[in-house]
């Protein structure tokens, strides 16, 4: 089918989703088209999570300038998403006297950033700070602007927010063509379907120097850069509140130990250049590094409470830099490309600043009305006894826990997949409600959850998805495999 | 808020909670009540379809609905109210308990005394750390007999089986007479972890091949699993390279070992067992909160039903005395693991003691040709011998009433000990 848009953005990741639900403010269609079966599959469902203050990017760098502002504006992005946002504050440890000179450049780079409130800590005030670091700390950079937020629920929240105001979202829709018509205008071309529009937004990620090359003559080469973490789970007492960096030294970065805003801990990331951009897979090596690396800074780590392995993909460009703005040599591209750390941070200012370079060249005007993002009830688990009582009094699904390591009713679930751009995988229903998100890791509410999706949306149990694509939980009846068998026989 | 009182409220409806409620009120304690956040009582049992359970107990080979609605009829004959689909959200100190049902909402039950049943749950792929890629296909093997058995589906073709504790074992002949391929059942551990009589009925019966000192080292497949990569394990359980065996299979299912389900101990401040995860208790299963107990595999992972039934009698009658007598306090010793022992239950024995006391306990290896041996202070109190002892058979004793008088010490020591 062949579908008509003022604007295609391709890429539903936290960037994507920051241009959509910006320029759903303004009187355009727009089209968000992404490979995946979900909103945020890519780098932004597996990352640190963390706003970065923004010492750390080169000054005059794209890279500071976004990271800076983006930084700024999350506070009140994640109050008017209804989504966690908590600043935990952040070190960066020196380990011997080499990280203590390194230390310093960082907070001088800090300083000519625009960072705010940098110290550097002796030892004692680190320790006293938090008390699980190593005690061979010389001192610390402590950055207490540094956040942490749960980037894919940002993402769901933005794309919500632009869905309720017109913006649509398609998936498993990977973009294998994209042309500039003579006209001007753009057609981009998936194994189904065609799409037209007046304007394209490359925020595709991976994929971003592979739609850029395509259109323009000034080349880009992108290096795919995995990342591999592990996730403990929450403990009543935990070990780290605030963000632990490692001195980047010419040993190489190191890993970050840090809280999560759910409060489990992530360790992580590694840093391997893979041929294979979609190549998410953990390895031995990665794993163990992580864990040697991690224990540097926390020497009692144990993993005894890991709830899962993951790794993320960063698209690295060999320019080190962000591309950000309209393409030079193709009129009507617009691109977030290389945006790897700190993209998170840098997402709601990047947005901001492509939406309001495309309302410039299409000449768009702002709606008359503009929705605000939907709020969404609190989790059960976090209301006062007298919220569940009169919860479950509404509707008596409040009252069936379906995940029971983190306390999640199957009201929730329903309403996950109900949601503007609602869920349709059990990893879905998982990164919008955290069922299955516990220690457990959906064991006992896997089967649960993916019949709550077959009866919201009426796709039948054995064709629901773990989390898009042919990523199909169950392989048939009882009564089909029987049969099969004996057509075999 | 519905507020409402009973003496005794037992957490959980499988065969622990349940057990625990038929000796309670056989103690004549009028008001039980037992909460399950299942539709229906049975726990776990409802999904083993296979035979095997009560023998000890029942003296005959039952499934394990058939062994679950023994109980469950006796319950109903007695009158005990069981209230299903109702799930517990806390267990506080002074033993008030919150819970919540579509049909009641949200409940406050204040009792006199809490039996924990919570049961256990199964080891999930994070806690193994394997790497490789995280599609679908990979199950604990208690959800794919969850959607065999109880939902009518099939999770895959062509299987794996990491781990050979009983359920994976159990899980690789259901999934062979329902028309998938078991290729292999892979164990980590020099030896199984699993019942003899499940590695003879669900494996050699059917030639599926055990690898012991094995592990999955990689996982393959983007969106459903296409493959893994299995290698022998050294001595350290470190993957020897040059060993890798690939397998194409959609479906991985782990068998890795139970962990009690504790969350409410834990909420309630109760201590809990590093060696068992479960709650330290007293010879009454009585935890570190008076008047709250623990029994079946909340407690500790046992490897039949029936011991998880005969512990459970224990804590009902247990919790009865409690809710008649009130806690009277009493000079404990403590139990400790010694050589080849890990998690001994109970931890703590009141002396004197009048009755027998029963100590479960799992060998932490493999020990032929040994003995069990129970020391206070260097002076021996018992001693019983045996061919074998593995990790995956739980070893119980008896103690005998009068053994634990006038001990030179304040702490006993179980341990095995090689001839």
């Amino acid at each position: 089918m062949t579908y008509q848009a003022d604007v295609l953005v391709i890429g539903a990741g936290i960037t994507g989703c920051a241009v959509a639900r910006e320029l759903s403010g303004y009187k355009v269609s727009v089209i968000v088209l992404d490979s995946a079966g979900d909103i945020a599959e890519g780098a932004t469902k597996a990352n640190s999570g963390i706003v970065h203050a923004g010492y750390d990017a080169r000054p005059g760098s794209k890279k500071a300038l976004y990271n800076i502002r983006g930084a700024g504006m999350y506070e009140s992005l994640c109050a008017s998403l209804h989504v966690p946002y908590r600043r935990n504050g952040a070190l960066v440890i020196a380990l011997n006297d080499t990280d203590r000179t390194a230390i310093e450049s960082l907070k001088a780079r800090g300083l000519e950033n625009g960072v705010k409130n940098l110290d550097i800590l002796d030892h004692d005030a680190v320790l006293a700070m938090e008390p699980n670091i190593s005690p061979e700390v010389k001192c610390a950079l402590f950055v207490p602007e540094s956040a942490i937020i749960s980037p894919y629920e940002t993402a769901f929240a933005l794309a919500d927010h632009a869905a309720v105001n017109g913006v649509s979202f398609r998936f498993g829709q990977s973009v294998s063509s994209v042309e500039r018509l003579p006209d001007g205008s753009f057609a981009a071309r998936t194994d189904t379907d065609t799409y037209t529009c007046r304007v394209l937004v490359n925020c595709s990620g991976a994929s971003g120097a592979y739609i850029h090359n395509q259109l323009s003559g000034q080349k880009l080469t992108m290096v795919h850069r995995r990342g591999q973490y592990y996730l403990l789970d929450r403990e009543a007492v935990p070990a780290f509140s605030r963000t632990i960096f490692q001195c980047p030294s010419p040993m190489g970065k190191g890993v970050l130990v840090s809280p999560t805003v759910h409060g489990n801990l992530l360790l992580g990331p590694t840093a391997e250049d893979i041929s294979d951009p979609l190549d998410t897979a953990t390895t031995a090596e990665g794993l163990s590094d992580v864990l040697r690396k991690a224990s540097l800074t926390w020497p009692k780590l144990s993993v005894r409470t890991n709830i899962t392995n993951f790794s993320g993909v960063r698209a690295h460009l060999t320019t080190d830099d962000f591309v950000v703005g309209p393409c030079e040599d193709c009129p009507g591209l617009f691109e977030a490309v290389g945006i790897e750390s700190p993209g998170l941070s840098s997402a709601p200012a990047i947005g901001l600043d492509l939406s309001g370079m495309i309302a410039g060249y299409l000449g768009l005007s702002l709606k008359e009305s503009f929705l605000p993002c939907p709020v969404r009830p609190r989790p059960f688990n976090e209301m006062t006894d007298a919220e569940k009582a009169e919860a479950v009094l509404k509707d008596p699904a409040y009252g069936n826990i379906v995940c029971r390591c983190e306390v999640i009713t199957e009201a929730e679930i329903r309403a996950a997949v109900h949601r503007p751009v609602g869920a349709r995988s059990v990893d879905g229903v998982k990164r919008r409600t955290r069922a299955g998100m516990g220690r457990c890791q959906g064991g006992f509410c896997m089967p649960r959850v993916a019949e709550i999706i077959s009866a919201e949306t009426g796709i039948p149990l054995d064709r629901v998805t773990k989390n898009g694509g042919d990523s199909y939980i169950l392989s048939g009846t009882v009564e089909s495999f029987l049969k099969e068998e004996t057509v075999h026989d | 808020m519905i507020d409402r009182n009973t003496d005794i409220l037992i957490v959980g409806a499988g065969p622990a909670g349940l057990a625990a409620a038929i000796a309670a009120r056989k103690e004549h304690i009028e008001s039980v009540l037992v909460i399950e956040r299942e539709k229906e009582p049975g726990g776990i049992l409802r999904q083993c379809i296979h035979n095997g359970f009560g023998l000890h107990r029942f003296k005959e080979e039952l499934t394990g609905p058939e062994y679950a609605q023994k109980d469950i009829e006796q319950v109903s004959e007695l009158g005990i109210p069981v209230e299903c689909s109702t799930t517990v959200l806390s267990v506080s100190q002074d033993k008030t308990v919150i819970c919540v049902s579509p049909e009641k909402g949200l409940q406050r039950i204040r009792a006199k005394a809490v039996i924990l049943a919570m049961g256990c749950r199964e080891r999930p792929r994070g806690a193994l750390c394997t790497p490789g890629t995280r599609c679908a296909g990979i199950y604990s093997a208690g959800t794919a007999q969850r959607f065999v058995n109880l939902e009518g589906f099939m999770p895959g073709h062509r299987v794996v089986i990491l781990g050979s504790g009983d359920i994976g074992l159990i899980m690789a002949r259901r999934m062979t007479l329902q028309g998938a391929k078991v290729l292999a059942c892979v164990e980590i551990m020099p030896y199984s972890s699993g019942l003899n009589r499940n590695i003879v009925q669900c494996l050699q019966d059917y030639h599926i091949p055990l690898y012991l000192s094995h592990t999955v080292t990689d996982i393959r497949g983007r969106e459903r699993l296409e493959g893994i990569t299995v290698s022998e394990v050294d001595e350290k359980r470190r993957p020897i390279p040059g060993t890798e065996m690939n397998f194409d299979c959609d479906t991985l299912l782990l068998s890795c070992g139970l962990i009690p389900e504790n969350e409410l101990t834990r909420g309630a401040g109760i201590d809990i067992s590093a060696a068992t995860s479960g709650a330290v208790v007293d010879d009454m299963l009585q935890t570190s909160i008076p008047g709250v107990f623990a029994c079946g595999n909340v407690l500790h992972v046992h490897d039949l039903v029936d011991n998880v039934s005969e512990e459970s009698f224990h804590a009902g009658r247990a919790a009865a005395d409690y809710v008649r007598n009130g806690f009277t306090g009493a000079e404990y010793i403590t139990v400790c693991d010694g050589e080849g022992v890990r998690g001994t239950v109970p931890q703590r024995i009141r002396i004197p003691s009048d009755s027998p006391v029963t100590l479960s306990f799992r060998p932490s290896d493999v020990y032929r040709s040994s003995a069990v041996v129970v020391d206070c202070g260097g002076v021996e109190l018992f001693r019983k011998k045996s061919l074998i002892f593995t990790p995956g058979e739980m070893v119980h004793i008896e103690l005998r009433p009068g053994l634990l008088k006038n001990l030179p010490a304040d702490s006993i020591t179980v341990r095995l000990e090689r001839n």
